[in-house]
């Protein structure tokens, strides 16, 4: 039994150690050596490259990259949970509307984010628009700052809120609501009394999968914060490329991981705790 | 009598059928009334058009006189018992006590709450959350939450069909038990006919969404004035027209003397313990049921009996 449990484990086991491990202690490897004279890698090993990130310009940026993922969480959290409220009460259509949900996976992300571009840029859509009808005369520069990235991002990430937030509301038992009207709690009373508190384990999860991806956002903060509005996956990213100082964008890089896995950890631990 | 609830001429017609039609029915303050029948007869719906999860498509419903039909389930003084009781899991028993005292003018919602809880014997488990209570204890949780708001009306969904049959019967005496003591109207709907009579000071049976008849466990079940309400409260035997409860069909293997009695053939004798049920066929192959003391004679199989009956037995519909 157990011999026949590790055939099947172990091409799992071969892609998680090829693919996910090997780099892993790659990364872990460059991020102890230094720089070469002209990019690439040389001795000795160092821990310098950790000692650079309490710059005050790199604890910006990850500051920064935490300010616009909290902003864009908490904005996908305001959104995702009146829509995942009113799907699960749709009755018949659900299905309809949750397709609509995650019908804009059908197309490239890249695709997604370059629509946004050419929405949102002086030339664009909205400005157009707006001049047109004579609101504005100047157009707005609505790409390339904070604003631009935090839409951008709520935009991508959205449904990752809804399905896990439509989960739990579609499990909550609706002689629960009942019961809370009838014993004289009025709707907003049932909501923050009854449906939210119940629905903790959906926001939970929505909350780390719409956080966790925007923190280690690049692609968004790059083409819709063009450069100005740089997150911590523009750094990293930079330091592999243009600045070409691997073993720093590796220090990075693991900071991240880390941060991110001490904070699913405590999620994790207050889960633990609930269930006592 | 006074009159706390009243049902005017109540129906629920969807397009396709009429799940509640025309149901008429007043209920006096401090009444234990139970409405009885078949899944799918209305019972349920016509009892939350009283809690106001529903709208009737005619008819009113009026609490303490009052126009209550179209009122919102928070704004009216009667309150349910859910078939699944729907305690709040995120929070304990005096929390899901509290709930609805707290959304009310006062105060001492713990002092209150805890007396609630006493009275359904549940002091000492405040704390504990609804899933670490029995089934039982769940229940009462869920009767104490409804009774604390001391409602015009308690409204009770087949409270227990959801606990095992021994505990069903202890718990249907602890309902009545406390219904006397705290004096609130109960309006208990049930499928089951034994709970109906045994707990009812008036009951009413429902068919295919229509009131058949109301009145007293003892009206209903020996007057009962259709086919249906006779067969559904119990057995009943169907002579040449004539309909007798199988309790009150006499069986013997001597002829009754004067009286007139009918010939048949014992088919089976079944032994219930507390007393035995002979089947028996006439010459014309009518089955006939009898319930018999086990103290009297008994009979087995291919027995030549003699069916007969006291006239004032007889089932009469109108």
């Amino acid at each position: 039994m157990n011999r026949l449990r590790a055939w099947f484990l172990a091409p799992t086991w071969t892609v998680m150690a090829a693919l996910f491990l090997a780099p892993l202690a790659i990364i872990l490897s460059y991020s102890f050596l230094t720089r070469g004279a002209y990019g690439g890698l040389s001795s000795p090993w160092t821990p310098d490259s950790y000692q650079r990130l309490v710059d005050p310009i790199y604890l910006g940026i990850l500051g920064r990259s935490f300010w616009i993922a909290g902003v864009s969480t908490v904005i996908c959290l305001l959104l995702g949970f009146p829509l995942a409220l009113f799907i699960s009460r749709s009755g018949a259509r659900k299905n309809l509307y949750l397709s609509l949900v995650i019908l804009p996976f059908w197309t490239s992300f890249l695709i997604r984010t370059y629509a946004w571009m050419f929405l949102l840029r002086d030339t664009g859509l909205v400005n157009t628009f707006l001049q047109k009808i004579g609101v504005i005369h100047s157009p707005l520069s609505l790409l390339y700052n904070d604003g631009a990235v935090i839409l951008g991002l709520v935009y991508g990430y959205l449904p990752f809120m809804v399905l896990p937030l439509y989960a739990t509301l579609e499990r909550l038992d609706q002689n629960l609501l009942e019961a809370a009207a009838d014993l004289g709690a009025k709707p907003w009373v049932a909501l923050t009394r009854v449906i939210l508190p119940l629905c903790e384990p959906g926001i939970r999860a929505g909350t780390i999968l719409v956080f966790i991806p925007c923190l280690g956002a690049y692609l968004t903060p790059d083409l819709l914060g063009g450069g100005k509005s740089v997150m911590i996956g523009n750094l990293i990213q930079n330091q592999f490329t243009t600045a070409r100082d691997w073993p720093f964008g590796s220090a990075v890089s693991l900071t991240l991981m880390a941060i991110v896995m001490l904070l699913l950890m405590s999620l994790a631990r207050r889960d633990a705790e609930d269930l006592l | 009598m006074e009159r706390v609830l009243e049902l005017r001429g109540v129906s629920k017609h969807y397009p396709s059928h009429h799940a509640v039609n025309g149901v008429s029915l007043n209920l006096a303050r401090g009444e234990f009334f139970s409405l009885l029948g078949p899944s799918g007869c209305g019972k349920t719906t016509t009892l939350r058009m009283i809690a106001g999860f529903e709208q009737p498509t005619a008819g009113q419903i009026l609490l303490n006189g009052a126009d209550i039909t179209y009122r919102k389930p928070y704004e009216r003084n009667v309150s349910t018992v859910f078939q699944n009781y729907a305690l709040f899991p995120h929070l304990s028993v005096q929390q899901n006590v509290e709930f609805g005292l707290r959304r009310r003018p006062g105060n001492h919602y713990a002092q209150r709450a805890m007396e609630a809880l006493d009275l359904v014997q549940l002091a000492g488990k405040q704390t504990r959350r609804p899933s670490e209570i029995s089934g039982g204890e769940r229940q009462r949780v869920a009767l104490a939450r409804s009774l604390v708001l001391a409602p015009d009306v308690l409204l009770l969904d087949e409270p227990l069909s959801a606990l095992d049959p021994n505990l069903r019967k202890q718990v249907r005496a602890e309902l009545k038990a406390i219904q006397r003591r705290v004096g609130i109207t109960f309006l208990f709907v049930t499928h089951d006919q034994e709970e109906a009579l045994s707990l009812s000071d008036r009951l009413g049976v429902m068919s295919a969404g229509e009131l058949q008849q109301v009145g007293t466990p003892e009206e209903i079940y020996l007057r009962p004035r259709t086919r249906f309400v006779a067969g559904f409260l119990g057995g009943v035997n169907w002579i040449d027209g004539v309909g007798v409860r199988p309790e009150a069909t006499r069986i013997a293997k001597e002829p009754p003397g004067e009286r007139p009695a009918r010939p048949a053939t014992v088919v089976q004798s079944t032994f219930l313990g507390n007393c035995i049920h002979v089947e028996a066929r006439l010459p014309n192959e009518q089955p006939v049921l009898a319930e018999v003391s086990r103290l009297g004679e008994g009979f087995r199989a291919g027995d030549p009996v003699y069916v007969w009956w006291e006239p004032a037995d007889e089932l009469v519909f109108q």
